[in-house]
């Protein structure tokens, strides 16, 4: 049964169903019960499911995070919302020491079935301490398993996977998407959890993004369709694992790379991804694999200066041409 | 008390005594490797605590816990092995000396990180009051810890939520090397529970009945009251930090005064290789161990050959330990992956 619903009403509803299946399931964070959260995603939970369930927590990221841990140990299926990924900072110790080690490190004892939701990104004039991306921060973490899903779709989806699953996932989840709408299926079989899929084909170039930037690299696509320019477009949806096989196939098809990602440039998922194609791919590769990242910057809070520091669709596009070269663009 | 329990007490803590200083050799002899903490000095809190417990109760420990393993029922061998970094350790060889886990005992990990382990025994604690089951977590924590945001931020929830954790602080009176008053606006540790709302008190933790007593007591009332409760017990570490500090930053007459309440003493004193020495222990009275010892010949549940047959039977357990974890296989680099990824079951996570 296929609907159009708001992004967060998609995380909603995955929430919902999930509760409703298993008693294990439990929600916690600030403000997700009683105001209904930050950003609406667990509205109308705490009257279905009561305030043991849909837990409000203090201000205490770390150890609510922990608490997160410890139920899971016992095979609870807590679901943590860390009210912006700036905050995520205060809780690195639950996430990084705790959930990623604790399965491993017990000899593979104990599953850890926690779900950690995290909104980010560069939202509206937040500044530098409400407007980080930190992608990067988790993939680096072995044991952590890091889903950005940018539709409605895989936001039901991915929310639903991660809760099912027994490792530790991060959902990082983009504050400007939250009400974006786009139609979601509850009945149709979801892809595997971390499997990027190509959202628009084509054969000159494949533009790789995630969350926000996936959909920033489809307008780029439509932008560069009108000068005879045919971009592939990949949204990743996953940062931990990464799809490799379904990059490498539109790489030996295209020749040509551009990675687009919303987070500093300096060691981020861009370079990454560039890295690895380059080792995978390098005899397919026309040219090397190009990055439109964020500014190695703080966020300024000045609105043009802000929306400067991340990539837009104009960045895209004049990188693309570059990265095709005059003889491509000529023969368009 | 029981008889049967006082016996199980003491070897109890013999045999974390012995098992301990036997860890020392072997570290010395290369057979052990990285941060080794040990328990010398603090064996009547985890024998008097743990023993407190029931089964169904969750520990949740420090990096100071081989003890609580071995009281908890872990067999030596298998910690043993896992200070050794084999397969057959209770963690597999990944974790070592500061990570054992044991999901069959309900003996919740040694964490090394100071203060990480509250927010993870709040969280048991929350999985149980969910459920509604008559079980209970004990979480231990140095008084290193209480200056974490962890332990302030864990106890305001645990008491918000009427959550059923005991939290036992083993007051050895040092964060590595700064003395308590020197890292501690309030020194007596279970005075700040009371900011929280927190029953608490302090035990003289070098007199294990006192432990074990004020432990199933605590139980009871977390039990019944379903909210958490505090145990301060005063304890002391003969040795070090780990292996890599020689203690020197404490007055000898300190750490002579302690070997002087030893919670295994005089009886005991001849299994000890270091801590202390007869002539020290003649001068300042019994310690720990010989503080039991000397109780129970007293009250006629113990004769001196029984303590010499207690003796020669933990000092077999650890060396067969030992043997053991010297004939166990190292674990191979596809153990490791498999530890990593065995959660993961049937779970598809890219496409085939």
């Amino acid at each position: 049964m296929t609907q159009e619903l708001l992004y967060w009403q998609a995380l909603n509803r995955a929430l919902d169903i999930e509760m409703a299946a298993d008693e294990s399931v439990f929600v916690l964070g600030e403000d997700v019960g009683l105001y209904g959260g930050s950003y609406r995603v667990t509205e109308g939970l705490y009257a279905k499911y009561g305030e043991a369930r849909v837990r409000d927590t203090p201000i205490s990221e770390n150890s609510f995070t922990g608490l997160g841990v410890g139920a899971a140990l016992v095979g609870m299926r807590p679901v943590v919302e860390i009210m912006t990924i700036n905050f995520a900072m205060l809780a690195l110790d639950s996430i990084v020491n705790g959930a990623a080690k604790i399965p491993f490190m017990s000899g593979g004892q104990f599953p850890m079935p926690l779900v950690i939701r995290v909104p980010g990104g560069v939202a509206r004039q937040l500044a530098a301490q409400h407007a980080q991306r930190l992608e990067s921060m988790f993939m680096n973490v072995p044991g952590l398993r890091v889903a950005v899903p940018s539709t409605p779709q895989d936001a039901y989806w991915q929310l639903r996977q991660a809760i099912a699953s027994d490792e530790p996932v991060v959902l990082l989840e983009h504050e400007v998407l939250y009400f974006t709408k786009g139609p979601v299926d509850t009945m149709a079989e979801a892809p595997p959890m971390h499997q990027a899929l190509v959202r628009r084909a084509g054969k000159d170039v494949t533009l790789i993004g995630y969350s926000r930037t996936a959909l920033l690299a489809q307008e780029a696509a439509a932008e560069l369709a009108k000068e005879g320019i045919e971009a592939e477009v990949i949204d990743l949806r996953s940062l931990n694992p990464i799809d490799w096989k379904t990059l490498s196939e539109s790489v030996s098809k295209t020749h040509r790379a551009l990675v687009i990602e919303e987070d500093c440039r300096h060691a981020g998922a861009g370079a990454e991804i560039a890295a690895n194609l380059a080792e995978r791919c390098f005899y397919s590769l026309d040219a090397p694999v190009q990055r439109v990242a964020g500014l190695d910057i703080p966020t300024p809070y000045n609105g043009a200066l802000e929306a400067a520091s991340i990539p837009r669709v104009v960045d895209i596009v004049a990188t693309a041409r570059t990265l095709l070269g005059p003889k491509e663009k000529a023969a368009a | 008390m029981e008889r049967e329990m006082m016996h199980r007490l003491l070897r109890d803590m013999m045999l974390s005594r012995v098992f301990e200083e036997r860890a020392a050799e072997e570290y010395q002899k290369g057979n052990i490797v990285g941060f080794l903490h040990l328990y010398p000095g603090e064996e009547a809190v985890a024998a008097g605590v743990i023993n407190a417990a029931g089964p169904a109760d969750y520990i949740v420990s420090t990096y100071r816990e081989h003890a609580h393993a071995l009281v908890r029922g872990v067999p030596a061998r298998a910690v043993m092995a896992e200070l050794f970094g084999r397969a057959t350790g209770m963690s597999g060889g990944m974790g070592g000396s500061m990570h054992m886990f044991d999901r069959e005992r309900r003996f919740m990990g040694g964490y090394g990180i100071v203060g990480e382990t509250f927010p993870i025994a709040i969280g048991i604690g929350y999985a149980i009051s969910l459920r509604a089951l008559p079980e209970a977590v004990i979480c231990f924590f140095g008084d290193g810890a209480v200056n974490q945001g962890t332990f302030h931020e864990s106890l305001n929830m645990a008491s918000l939520w009427r959550l059923p954790v005991l939290f036992v602080c083993e007051n050895n009176h040092y964060a590595i090397g700064t003395d308590i008053h020197r890292h501690s606006a309030v020194a007596e540790v279970y005075k700040r529970a009371a900011a929280y709302n927190i029953p608490a008190e302090k035990i003289d933790g070098m007199d294990v009945v006192k432990v074990f007593d004020a432990t199933r007591h605590a139980l009871d009332r977390v039990r019944r009251a379903g909210g958490p409760q505090l145990l301060e017990l005063e304890t002391y570490r003969y040795r070090g930090h780990s292996m890599a500090d020689p203690g020197a930053y404490r007055p000898a007459v300190e750490v002579k005064a302690y070997q002087g309440i030893d919670p295994l003493t005089i009886g005991a004193r001849e299994i000890e290789y270091r801590y202390p020495t007869a002539a020290e222990l003649a001068e300042v009275g019994p310690d720990n161990i010989g503080r039991l010892t000397e109780h129970m010949i007293s009250a006629g549940h113990l004769e001196e050959v029984e303590i010499a047959q207690l003796r020669k039977e933990v000092e077999a357990v650890v060396e067969d330990a030992v043997q053991f974890s010297l004939a166990s296989a190292q674990p191979t680099m596809d153990d490791a992956w498999r530890h990593l990824n065995c959660n993961r079951r049937h779970e598809q996570l890219l496409p085939a």
